[in-house]
């Protein structure tokens, strides 16, 4: 029988249980190849095609549409990642594995923060293949190495605000599928943006939407960062603009999902 | 000591479905209780209720003299839960699950990796240690579940319906590593809808219909109630059910019931197979004809109808989620 000796303390605290839960969570990906190699096919053969097939007939003004394609690609393409975190925790719910976590010592909030912390750590290798595809037709930077680096920063932000959201569906969608089905209601948004086409060429009720919500906040902060003064005339604003606007809409993200999610989890 | 668990007039309901109905339950430490009923009766409520992972709405529920609702965290330091669905994760080893829980139960690495290598030894996973848990076989997942709700040595083993759905040889193999827990010390509470699990493993017997205690008793207290085993008798003509049911009336004190339909008779007997050559002596001199006879255990549905005097109600129980 498993006797632990009686100095050990029987809990884990706060940081240890995120720690060790996000672990599997980065176990989990990494020993899924499906998940791996299907999430990168996907988002070179959507840039492709937006590159390629669309990209001729939309008018970017002052820029190169792959230039002004990319920061939107990559962009969305957080979002798109982040989908998975819906069926992913709706899975877990369904299969006992939060039960069996509900039933530790452990602080609940680890839980949770272990899972948008895994998830936004694989984040950064979606970035970096969609920023590869995006640089392998053609992208290229037009500000400095700090910016660039400012906008992989701010696009780390908005994946965990977004988390929090896709979180929040998988906890009340039930099972799996409907939570994927749930977490697809952001393809609509994403195209309602300036993520593929400028707002400027949509009807006028639609441009006071995409104008206003936060994925075009944040497209655009990561367009100027990465393409300098010549995004910075387009869409009429310098980088502290966009980007203070795409901080404050994260926070408002954070503030409204991460109680909801905190409040459905307590409740079981 | 307090009590393992003390259940008194425990009330959850869902909605419009009432799940626990009062449920009163005491159960002594050094005991294995089983808690045995049809689907919907309550069994897994209650589980989950005793494991925090459900608020009662009403009454009192205490898991080793600590309330579920108040002190929910010193509650989860003596409990391990093992589910109906073998909560581990298939994308990692069975070590690495073990490791895990062993961790979340605030133990340092090298303890974490002596009480995991010392489970998976216990339950006969060594060799399969290092493979990812999704390789595993149902059972073998299923140990695993086990094995993750012991590494954190608990004083209160919680199980929902551990062999629901294995294979017998499994349920035996998982039989047998529970046995070895209970001889070594650890308290049991396991739910099931299997009459000869409850009898395997249980010191005492709890069953619950609707939310409520309907009987509670010894193993062996609850077969002299309802009768050790059945004897079914399959006649040749519908003619002779009567003479049957009347011979097998003298076999022992209960009513043998008739069922038309099937031509069948069956019987609760006290004692084993020398009934059966009874029951064929006097179906023999009644000159009844038989098609097939048969000593069985009495299924949950006879244990019922001899405790309660009322039959399963079927409907109503596939009514009900599995709560």
């Amino acid at each position: 029988m498993a006797t632990v000796p009686a100095s050990v303390p029987r809990s884990a605290g706060l940081a240890a249980s995120t720690l060790g839960i996000a672990r599997r969570g980065l176990l989990k990906f990494a020993r899924t190849p499906q998940l791996v190699v299907v999430g990168t096919i996907q988002s070179a053969l959507f840039l492709l095609i937006f590159r390629y097939v669309f990209g001729g007939a939309i008018a970017t003004g002052g820029l190169d549409y792959v230039d002004f394609l990319v920061p939107g690609f990559i962009t969305t393409g957080v979002l798109f990642a982040g989908m998975g975190a819906a069926a992913g925790v709706a899975e877990d719910l369904q299969q006992g594995f939060v039960d069996r976590l509900r039933s530790l010592p452990i602080p609940r909030s680890s839980v949770l923060a272990g899972r948008s912390l895994a998830d936004t750590a694989l984040l950064v290798w979606s970035l970096a293949v969609t920023a590869a595809v995006g640089f392998a037709v053609g992208f290229r930077l037009h500000g400095g190495p700090a910016d660039a680096l400012a906008a992989f920063g701010l696009l780390l932000v908005f994946g965990f605000a977004f988390e929090w959201m896709f979180i929040t569906l998988g906890l009340v969608a039930g099972t799996p599928q409907a939570a994927q089905g749930l977490a697809l209601m952001v393809f609509p948004l994403t195209f309602v943006s300036s993520a593929y086409v400028p707002v400027e060429s949509m009807p006028g009720w639609m441009q006071a939407v995409a104008e206003h919500q936060p994925i075009t906040v944040m497209v655009d902060a990561v367009r100027v960062l990465t393409q300098g003064p010549a995004a910075e005339a387009m869409l009429g604003h310098g980088a502290s603009w966009y980007v203070t606007r795409s901080l404050l809409w994260s926070a408002a993200i954070l503030a409204v999902f991460v109680p909801l999610a905190v409040a459905r989890y307590r409740r079981g | 000591m307090a009590p393992t668990i003390e259940a008194v007039g425990l009330r959850k309901r869902f909605g419009k479905t009432v799940a626990l109905d009062g449920l009163d339950l005491v159960a002594e430490p050094g005991q294995v209780l089983a808690v045995l009923g049809p689907n919907g009766a309550g069994k897994t409520t209650f589980v989950r209720t005793v494991a925090t992972l459900l608020r009662p709405d009403g009454g009192a529920l205490r898991v080793a003299g600590h309330d579920v609702r108040r002190e929910a965290g010193a509650v989860r330091r003596v409990i391990g839960l093992a589910g109906q669905y073998a909560a581990v994760e298939p994308a990692m080893t069975g070590r690495e699950n073990l490791y895990l829980v062993a961790r979340l139960f605030g133990q340092d690495a090298g303890a974490a990796r002596a009480s995991s290598a010392r489970v998976l030894e216990l339950l006969g996973l060594s060799e399969a240690a290092d493979r990812l848990a999704r390789t595993y076989s149902g059972g073998m997942r299923r140990k695993l579940d086990l094995g993750a709700s012991l590494v954190g040595a608990p004083r209160l083993l919680l199980l929902d319906e551990p062999t629901t759905g294995l294979d017998p040889r499994s349920r035996i193999e998982l039989w047998d590593a529970i046995g070895g827990l209970v001889a070594a010390g650890t308290d049991v509470l396991l739910t099931t809808q299997y009459l000869d699990e409850a009898d395997h493993l249980a010191s005492r017997i709890v069953i619950i219909d609707h939310g409520r205690v309907v009987a509670a008793g010894t193993p062996s207290e609850l077969k002299q109630r309802a009768g050790r085993s059945v004897i079914e008798v399959h006649t040749r003509d519908r003619a002779d059910l009567a003479l049957a049911a009347a011979g097998l009336a003298a076999l022992d004190h209960d009513r043998p019931q008739v069922e038309e339909a099937t031509r069948r008779v069956r019987v609760a007997v006290a004692a084993g197979s020398d009934r059966l050559r009874d029951a064929l002596g006097a179906l023999d001199a009644a000159g009844v004809a038989v098609d097939d006879i048969s000593l069985r255990q009495p299924t949950l549905d006879e244990v019922f109808l001899a405790l309660t005097g009322q039959a399963l109600d079927d409907t109503d129980a596939a009514g009900h989620p599995a709560a």
